[in-house]
């Protein structure tokens, strides 16, 4: 009888055990959590023509004043936006964004709502509704739905948290009449009147591995950090960095998920120094570069050519070891897009119909320039948020 | 020959003796994978990060031997990590009174599930799975979704330095010193009063009670420990690798079942400190093992799953025995 009972406790136990684990790591996907789960294995996300194409974007010069990069675009389409153009100003522009689970979209969201009070004072913008979904698809639907049901938004901004399931919400809000704008997160609809996003995923992880190839000698041994599988916008990072390693003489030692964790990640880089020498560490993005650094600090071993990302703690950390490190960028000024773009679509200026923002990475050239601009911010900020010319700089991004 | 048979019960039998077994033969098999990984540096960086899951593991102990679970030790270790950066926020005078704000936060944190769990009589399982969300949630509003501020320098001796130059072993890690002195205190409190009331709680409160116990008070301060060890795992961690949004995500998970691996029952009343810390050590081997043998990341969570069940199932099997001896009239 008590056994029975245990044994009942325990495997209701196990199950929750096993349910909460699932939920937990579901609320907290990092950065870019897109289309349903794929296996490893960088093949299966790798286009060819997309991969070619994002390579090529990164040499064209933008259109636009390289000052105001949120502005600029590569190889716009222009459409015309007459049909939206909404007399006397004061619009309602609302927001549905998927999370604001990671520091990059904690930075992305301030500079966002910095450049709101811009527009609102110009008195182009008058209210800003904004709902958070907190990486939950069936909220964010909901959400949509709730902005199109009150009929009161004059232009609709989504960052999705999915692909595939939001793509109906999407596909309703614009059905809805009013301009949609996507950005960052990609759907499988182009009804949107313009789809903003820096150039992408592949451009991203070949910065990082050319610079890899370029740095080190044949030979030399590569560790893969990846956060997890199955996302497309990381597993395009890799699949290009794949690409690349493929074609040259470096040795991957391994590509290994670590969740975004500092912990998992300085434990994974401590396990592989402990079996031989690392020469280089590729990541799919910077949190936790620090930590993979600190592996070598504390192994007594020299530092390798790093990939981080331009969040702040990895380059200041860059900049104290002065070691050969690069950048590569998800451009944050992003954020400021979609709002310039809500207003000018609301005033009936064309937009590019893909608005594909410029994406460079930072490199040693420029990292004393950009870790200047950047000295009052936390270490959690994202070099290039492209947030200094608003009027709430610095303090808005301080203290958050 | 009985005799012969009950040492063989005790180490493969599923209770206590497995989980050393366990042990064994998982180093046996990274020792024959990897020789240098038994050296003192890779040996002292392995202990040095399974610190905190062992020092977890005995907080978890006491609650699971007393016959509840706390699963909100994962968020706790995360919130810690993070209000620990959030006051300090890179100022080294800070560090010791946001380590006294960090252990009055875990005990506060204990106290409350046990006394929603004794007093409000909630089902722990319910009571600690509302904690965790209610401190994932609070942490996300007060920080605004993602940690902000950054750790002093003396925050992070414990997790990630050690005393150096200490003959054979090298770096000998501040983490292995405090996991020694969380061990011996925890095996010292299950020889008191405390520890024998705790199992009796576990075994059958009921009986506990009418003989006198305080079966409440005991619990809850189980739960204490559970926050105070989720404390001192969260200084650790945060010290080891600094901090990130994800410190601690899934850690009751894993200390759950390293608590199970170590022979403890689900449901109270039977299974050593000294190995539940001991089935900590085994996950953490389990995992480097994983990653000398190269494993693909993505098969590695059904492994480690399929081996949870398979641990548990062995218990299981070995206590369901005598019960159905008793049943079969002779």
């Amino acid at each position: 009888m008590n056994t029975t009972r245990l044994a009942v406790a325990s495997a209701a136990a196990l199950g929750l055990l096993l349910a909460t684990a699932c939920t937990t790591d579901e609320i907290d996907d990092p950065d870019t959590q897109e289309t349903a789960a794929g296996e490893e294995g960088g093949d299966d996300w790798f286009v060819q023509a997309d991969y070619e194409r994002q390579l090529e974007q990164r040499e064209i010069e933008p259109e636009g004043d390289p000052a105001e990069p949120w502005l600029q675009a590569i190889d716009p389409d222009w459409v015309d936006t007459s049909e939206f153009a909404l007399e006397g100003g004061d619009a309602t522009v609302c927001f549905s964004n998927a999370s604001v689970s990671n520091p990059w979209r904690v930075t992305g969201w301030i500079t966002m709502q910095q450049q709101v009070e811009v527009l609102q004072d110009q008195g182009l913008i008058g209210e800003f509704r904004s709902s958070d979904a907190a990486d939950d698809d069936d909220q964010q639907i909901s959400d949509i739905q709730a902005f199109v049901d009150s009929g009161d938004c004059d232009a609709i901004i989504i960052s999705p948290s999915t692909t595939a399931t939001l793509t109906p919400a999407v596909q309703a809000a614009c059905d809805s009449g009013a301009p949609v704008i996507v950005f960052d997160r990609g759907v499988n609809t182009d009804c949107a009147v313009t789809f903003i996003h820096p150039i992408g995923g592949y451009a991203y992880g070949a910065d990082g591995a050319e610079f890899l190839v370029d740095n080190l000698e044949p030979g030399s041994t590569v560790l893969a950090l990846r956060i997890l599988p199955g996302v497309d916008v990381l597993e395009h990072r890799w699949a290009a960095a794949q690409e690349i390693f493929g074609d040259s003489d470096l040795e991957i030692l391994g590509d290994e998920f670590t969740g975004g964790d500092a912990a998992e990640i300085k434990n994974i880089v401590t396990q592989y120094l402990q079996r031989g020498e690392v020469d280089g560490i590729w990541m799919d993005a910077g949190d936790g570069a620090v930590a993979g650094i600190e592996a070598f600090e504390d192994a007594g071993k020299p530092y390798p050519v790093m990939v981080g990302e331009d969040e702040l703690s990895f380059m200041r950390k860059w900049d104290e070891t002065g070691m050969t490190a690069i950048a590569p960028v998800y451009s944050n000024f992003q954020w400021r897009t979609p709002v310039l773009a809500a207003t000018m679509i609301l005033s009936g200026e064309q937009v590019p119909s893909e608005w594909v923002l410029p994406q460079e990475p930072i490199t040693e050239a420029d990292l004393d320039e950009y870790l200047e601009r950047n000295a009052d911010m936390p270490s959690l900020h994202y070099a290039k948020f492209g947030g200094e010319d608003l009027p709430g700089f610095p303090d808005a991004w301080r203290d958050r | 020959m009985q005799r012969a048979r009950s040492a063989a019960a005790a180490l493969l039998g599923g209770g206590t003796g497995t989980v050393f077994a366990l042990l064994a033969v998982i180093f046996a098999i990274v020792f024959a994978v990897n020789p240098g990984f038994f050296q003192a540096a890779s040996l002292m960086a392995f202990l040095k990060q399974a610190a905190p899951l062992v020092i977890l593991a005995a907080g978890q102990y006491f609650v699971i031997v007393s016959g509840n679970f706390d699963l909100s030790v994962g968020a706790l270790v995360g919130a810690q990590v993070v209000i620990a950066a959030r006051l300090i926020d890179g100022e080294e005078a800070r560090t010791v009174p946001v380590i006294g704000v960090m252990l009055l936060f875990g005990i506060a944190v204990g106290l409350v599930n046990g006394l929603v769990t004794t007093v409000l009589k909630v089902q722990s399982f319910i009571t600690t799975l509302g904690m965790l969300l209610v401190l994932y949630g609070a942490i996300r509003l007060w920080t605004g979704g993602a940690p902000t501020g950054s750790l002093s320098e003396s925050f992070r001796v414990p997790g990630r330095m050690g005393i150096e130059n200490v003959p054979l072993l090298g770096q000998v890690p501040w983490a292995l010193l405090i996991m020694i002195a969380c061990g011996a205190a925890a095996i010292w409190l299950m020889r008191t009063r405390f520890g024998r009331v705790l199992i009796a709680t576990g075994d059958n409160d009921l009986a506990a009670e009418l003989s006198g116990a305080r079966v409440d008070t005991v619990r809850t301060a189980a739960f204490v420990l559970s926050g105070l060890s989720a404390t001192i795992a969260g200084i650790l961690i945060g010290g080891f690798a600094g901090v990130s949004a994800q410190v601690g995500e899934g850690m009751e998970f894993t200390v759950i079942t390293a608590v199970v691996l170590g022979g403890v029952v689900l449901g109270g009343g039977q299974g050593l400190v000294v190995a539940a810390m001991a089935g900590a050590l085994t996950i953490e081997a389990l995992f480097t093992l994983f990653n000398q043998l190269a494993l693909p990341a993505s098969l590695r969570p059904s492994v480690q799953g399929a081996i949870i069940i398979a641990a548990v199932a062995y218990a299981a099997r070995r206590r369901m025995r005598p019960a159905g001896q008793t049943a079969t009239p002779s």
